[in-house]
């Protein structure tokens, strides 16, 4: 188990680092010179020269890549350009944000998708269950700004329950976890469906309805704790699928977390913010599947480390 | 530079005092109304009530060194103030923290007198001392101004910008209420710069205390102070109840909030809950606002100092030939552009915007005339036309445009493939002397930052913008040009001023003849607000405080 951890927690770090220098070297072919973005449209040449050598772009990548990663050891994700501010304050002002974000979402999609896939599952084959897996698919597959717009636009708009945009109370919080949700309930009915079929095949249930035992009691006592396992299983890879789509959900509904952080910083070039942004989200998936991993053999026991 | 000469001529030379009647005179010489600047509020205007103005993109910085977006520019312009500022809602310029001022006749040394009793909102008095300051410390490289270069007239500009100085030479405090400037060369855009935010008057105190952090506690003169930032939800500004402007501001609270898109802000100023969305109306609602009558009472419609207009690299073939330059010029179609944008524009035949001094009114620029472009490319060599690219960004309505543009000049056999590209590429496509034979300039074009002339020159149409990373995409570069537009900025005294942008006037002229550019059109711009806002029009469409003069708006639903 300690050396399974340990295996994995250098695994960890060498992903990030390679996130890093990815990240870092994307950023550095960039056509675009970010200098010039600082500098704006009138700034003659010798003032975006200046700024340039200030902030260390004229050093040669490796040299600039080592820069970045020393100050990074050292808990400094450096100071934005165009902000004016260090990148850690930055993002942990707006990381409560993002937070409560998450924790609205996976609630919705949680509810949302286990609901759905557990009828879905025990209705099977009928057009309840098509009905239902329709409706998965579209979650699925529309996109988080249509949903996003929709939503504002029927229950903010029109029936008025629901504040448009912003943050600050319980009501901010609702449609957009609600859209973020919609997508990762489209994924949890589907899988919740699919392992609730296999627990509904297993032995054991047929004996507990030979032993005459109640539907209801069946699937909630005996079949929903076993499929609902491995579904819960999966939360910690869902965050990689949630910093995803709180890029377009956060810029959708002026949500103050670092979805929209990233967004304004990737449209002015604002490298320091992209990278910290891209590390700090890198930083939550790779420890969501650590998570994830080690902690699925305390639900699932059939599951061993090694 | 300063020779011998200039100082001999400094000594004996004879000053003469700008009042704001001499002011009022220079306005009614440009063609321009003119209000007394000390009286300029309207008396009909509210005292109190608070607004909420919404922005989709973050404030960076209410440094005035360094903020030069959209949306902290006219809120820096509320926190600070500068020695000249412009009437609200126009060009105008006007003595601001400075009472008087005082040009040479050799255009080369500007005396100003500043305003007694001006207080930084930290309760101190604003002095000589502090203009001083605020502009060694804007030139200084270690500031990191985007700005700096605007301040290159100044003698000593360059000690201070190679670091070898740090203080400009050029500017001495007489007295606490006096400061003079001495320039290397005349300059009559010199009071523009002393209006540009990245002249404003800073509390050296205060820099210091707060160091980098100054722009997210900035302490200034203005009418505004900054009461809450909550980084990325919202910058609250209060009324300074001390500021010198007697009567002013109107509001007592102005709260921006920050991360909302155009779209969900248009929402919420239809429910009432916002009183102007930052962003203006998003494209994709336009018609609809504009079909409601409703809506449409609440849009403010204004020039803007904008030109779009498609780049023709006169350094690569064929756009060399002037003659092809000259054929793209007659082949584009306008009006049907700017019917594509919704008529949110109007369009344009020169590169300067209409509500620009030197524009010329009487220009009638290249007709659109497919038979005479087709004329053009035959003489040029090119009768079956050829093959180009044009880039343009690839944002809406970019690629749109560039396909009317390409359609325009399939008709006349010019066959252009498109590169719609990201911003930065096509910035830098136009900064590459092979990069790019047409750009069309829209999502990125030339927006003036101050009202004159001479700012649509230099950088985008003179031989110092030709050099690699430039803005002049063209690559046009015509020395006697470049002489002549420093004649013409060299023409410092006011009562000359219409000669000036009758110099002006003529340089546009002769680049339309060589036609590096084919300007396509002027954007207009459109505010919406509530119903409740109050104030004339021309303070939501106000061409230096954009999108709209927060000092002198108010709401008309206070008792």
């Amino acid at each position: 188990m300690i050396a399974y951890l340990g295996r994995r927690v250098v695994q960890s770090v060498l992903i990030l680092l390679g996130v890093s220098l990815i990240t870092f070297a994307l950023l550095y072919l960039l056509p675009a010179d970010p200098v010039r973005q600082i500098a704006g449209h009138s700034a003659t040449p010798e003032t975006v020269e200046n700024i340039r050598r200030q902030l260390g772009l004229d050093q040669p990548f490796v040299v600039q890549y080592w820069h970045y990663l020393t100050s990074l050891l050292s808990g400094d994700l450096g100071r934005s350009y165009i902000q004016r501010s260090e990148v850690t304050e930055l993002i942990v002002s707006r990381l409560p944000a993002s937070l409560l974000l998450m924790v609205g979402a996976i609630a919705c999609e949680v509810v949302i998708g286990l609901t759905m896939g557990l009828i879905a599952a025990v209705k099977r084959g009928t057009a309840t269950d098509q009905s239902l897996m329709v409706a998965s698919f579209v979650g699925v597959s529309a996109p988080q700004f249509v949903v996003g717009l929709l939503l504002l636009y029927v229950f903010a708009v029109r029936l008025g329950w629901f504040p448009i945009g912003g943050y600050g109370t319980w009501r901010h919080l609702v449609l957009p976890s609600l859209t973020m949700g919609i997508l990762g309930a489209g994924w949890y009915a589907r899988m919740m469906r699919s392992s609730m079929i296999d627990v509904l095949r297993q032995d054991y249930v047929r004996t507990a309805r030979a032993k005459g035992l109640a539907r209801s009691a069946i699937i909630f006592r005996h079949a929903l704790p076993n499929a609902i396992l491995p579904v819960i299983a999966m939360i910690g890879i869902d965050i990689g699928i949630f910093m995803g789509g709180i890029v377009v959900v956060e810029s959708v509904f002026g949500w103050p977390g670092i979805g929209q952080l990233a967004w304004q910083a990737i449209q002015r070039i604002d490298i320091p913010i992209i990278m910290g942004v891209t590390l700090v989200s890198a930083f939550a998936i790779v420890l969501g599947n650590l998570l994830a991993d080690t902690v699925a053999p305390f639900i699932d026991p059939r599951i061993k480390l090694r | 530079m300063k020779t011998k000469k200039t100082r001999e001529r400094e000594h004996d030379m004879r000053k003469y005092l700008i009042s704001t009647v001499a002011a009022s005179v220079l306005a009614l010489v440009l063609g321009m109304t003119s209000v007394r600047a000390e009286d300029a509020v309207d008396p009909n205007a509210k005292q109190g009530g608070a607004i909420t103005i919404t922005y989709k993109d973050d404030v960076a910085t209410l440094d005035p060194a360094i903020g030069y977006d959209w949306q902290n520019w006219s809120m820096i312009k509320s926190l600070f103030d500068g020695l000249m500022d412009y009437e609200p809602g126009t060009t105008n310029l006007r003595p601001d923290l400075a009472e008087s001022y005082e040009i040479a006749p050799d255009g080369k040394t500007f005396t100003f007198k500043l305003r007694h009793g001006v207080k930084f909102h930290n309760g101190r008095e604003m002095t000589a001392d502090d203009v001083k300051y605020s502009l060694d410390r804007v030139t200084n490289p270690k500031t990191q101004s985007p700005g700096a270069g605007f301040f290159g007239s100044i003698k000593g500009y360059d000690d201070v910008a190679a670091g070898k100085a740090e203080s400009l030479a050029g500017i001495t405090v007489v007295d606490p209420y006096t400061i003079k400037f001495e320039l290397t060369r005349p300059d009559a855009t010199f009071l523009h710069v002393m209006a540009i935010n990245f002249s404003h008057v800073v509390p050296k105190e205060e820099v210091e205390k707060y160091g980098t952090d100054f722009g997210k506690h900035p302490v200034g003169t203005g009418a505004f102070k900054l009461a809450e930032w909550t980084l990325g939800q919202r910058v609250v500004f209060e009324r300074n109840p001390d500021y010198w402007h007697k009567g002013l501001p109107h509001l007592d609270k102005i709260t921006f909030e920050i991360g909302q898109e155009p779209i969900v802000a248009l929402l919420r100023l239809q429910k009432g809950e916002i009183d102007v969305p930052g962003d203006g109306i998003p494209p994709a609602k336009f018609q609809e606002v504009m079909a409601d009558p409703e809506q449409k009472a609440r849009v403010v419609e204004g020039g803007q100092l904008h030109t779009g207009y498609i780049t023709m690299n006169t350094t690569m073939a064929p756009f060399d030939n002037v003659k092809v330059r000259q054929a793209v010029n007659m082949a584009i179609n306008k009006d049907r552009i700017v019917q594509l944008i919704n008529n949110r524009a109007v369009p344009a035949n020169q590169p300067l915007p209409p509500s620009m001094p030197g524009y010329d009114k009487e220009f009638k620029g290249y007709p659109y005339d497919v038979a005479k472009a087709k004329a053009l490319l035959a003489e040029a060599g090119h009768p079956g036309g050829f093959d180009t690219q044009l880039f343009a960004m690839n944002t809406d309505p970019n690629p749109r445009i560039a396909q009317a543009i390409q359609q325009d000049l399939a008709a006349v056999g010019i066959k252009a493939s498109i590169q719609s590209l990201a911003q930065a590429n096509v910035i830098a496509a136009g900064g590459d002397k092979a990069g790019a034979p047409m750009i069309w300039s829209g999502g990125m074009a030339w927006i003036a930052d101050f009202p004159d002339p001479s700012n649509f020159y230099g950088p985008i149409l003179g031989c110092a913008g030709a050099v690699p990373g430039g803005w002049n995409w063209s690559w046009y570069c015509n020395k006697e040009l470049d002489t002549k537009a420093a004649e013409a900025d060299s023409i410092v005294d006011p009562a000359k001023a219409g000669e000036r942008a009758k110099m002006w006037s003529e340089i546009y002229g002769k680049i339309m003849e060589d036609a590096p550019w084919a300007p396509v059109f002027n954007e207009q711009r459109f505010t919406m607000k509530s119903a409740r806002m109050g104030g004339a029009d021309n303070l939501y469409v106000d061409p230096v405080h954009i999108p709209i003069n927060y000092d002198n708006v108010y709401v008309t639903d206070v008792q």
